[in-house]
């Protein structure tokens, strides 16, 4: 396994900037193609495009959704003058 | 080769889902009952992006309480070419800015070359990580981390990340809530993902077996 750090060739840098479109889904079919070519032969942009792709993943699978708690709700309430509307 | 798909990754869930109908000329009017059908049907959403954006309980609050204040205010000139929750959301980022900044004025030069400079030079991790365990992958801890990473990002890179990638905005919708272009949504988002992407590897990259390395 690799470990180590890279200054990205030109020629990757050019593609590491389209990964989010990628990623997206809203990359051109064209640049698509271009990437995927790129990816078959260089192993470091792989594990770039991998470890992004877990990094956005986990973000929307695992970071909390804070809810309202009813005590902030109700001081809010109280604060917009609208605690006849409390149910 | 790992494979690398070309599915879009997830970003439905949002404010689009809860977009409902309310009658603006009550609201207006400063119509108390609409007013408050109003609040109990956004300040969910507001809390949570304030509670994304400062990680602090008491400043989620007082943006959320700040937010409604200024719509109620500025509600009789609203005109209704954006969506509420568009509104809204801009009212609430605007807060949750202003916040950050007062709280971190001293490193703002610091980082600001980060947020739309081009990183020439800019290096990369390059470490396997995916292969790690759910349990490594999604632990408290690592969940903590998670969220403290978001907290180091520089404030323009986190408003997009937070607006796009964990409330599900559109880049058209998050480039409104903002008031830049969606290209610049764009650049940032990819930014803001690139330097988690760092910030997990380092993390990450301590959990891995040893024989791996």
């Amino acid at each position: 396994m690799s470990k180590k750090t890279i200054s990205p060739p030109p020629s990757c840098r050019h593609l590491l900037d389209t990964l989010s479109d990628y990623l997206d889904g809203e990359l051109s079919a064209e640049l698509c193609r271009e990437l995927e070519r790129h990816l078959s032969d260089c192993e470091d942009c792989r594990v770039v495009v991998d470890t992004l792709r877990k990094t956005i993943e986990l973000y929307r699978e695992t970071v909390a959704e804070p809810q309202l708690p009813p005590d902030v709700r109700l001081r809010l309430f109280h604060r917009l003058d609208l605690e006849e509307y409390l149910e | 080769m790992n494979p690398v798909t070309k599915r879009p990754l997830d970003a439905s869930k949002g404010a689009e889902q809860s977009e409902e109908t309310f009658s603006l000329a009550a609201l207006r009017q400063g119509d108390a009952a609409e007013f408050a059908r109003l609040v109990d049907a956004y300040s969910g959403m507001i809390y949570r992006l304030a509670s994304r954006m400062l990680q602090n309980p008491q400043d989620a609050e007082d943006v959320l309480q700040e937010t409604f204040i200024k719509a109620y205010k500025a509600l009789p000139a609203f005109d209704g070419r954006s969506k509420l929750s568009t509104w809204l959301y801009r009212i609430a980022t605007n807060e949750a800015l202003m916040l950050l900044r007062k709280k971190t004025l001293p490193t703002v030069s610091v980082n600001a070359p980060l947020e739309d400079a081009d990183p020439e030079g800019f290096e990369l991790e390059i470490v396997d990580w995916c292969c790690l365990p759910e349990s490594e992958l999604m632990s408290e801890e690592a969940r903590r981390y998670l969220d403290e990473s978001i907290e180091a990002l520089p404030e323009t890179l986190k408003s997009v990340f937070v607006l796009r990638d964990l409330e599900g905005l559109s880049v058209r919708q998050t480039a409104e809530v903002l008031g830049i272009s969606e290209g610049a949504v764009k650049t940032r988002l990819h930014r803001a993902r690139l330097a988690l992407r760092e910030m997990l590897t380092a993390y990450f990259k301590e959990r891995l077996p040893a024989s791996g390395l």
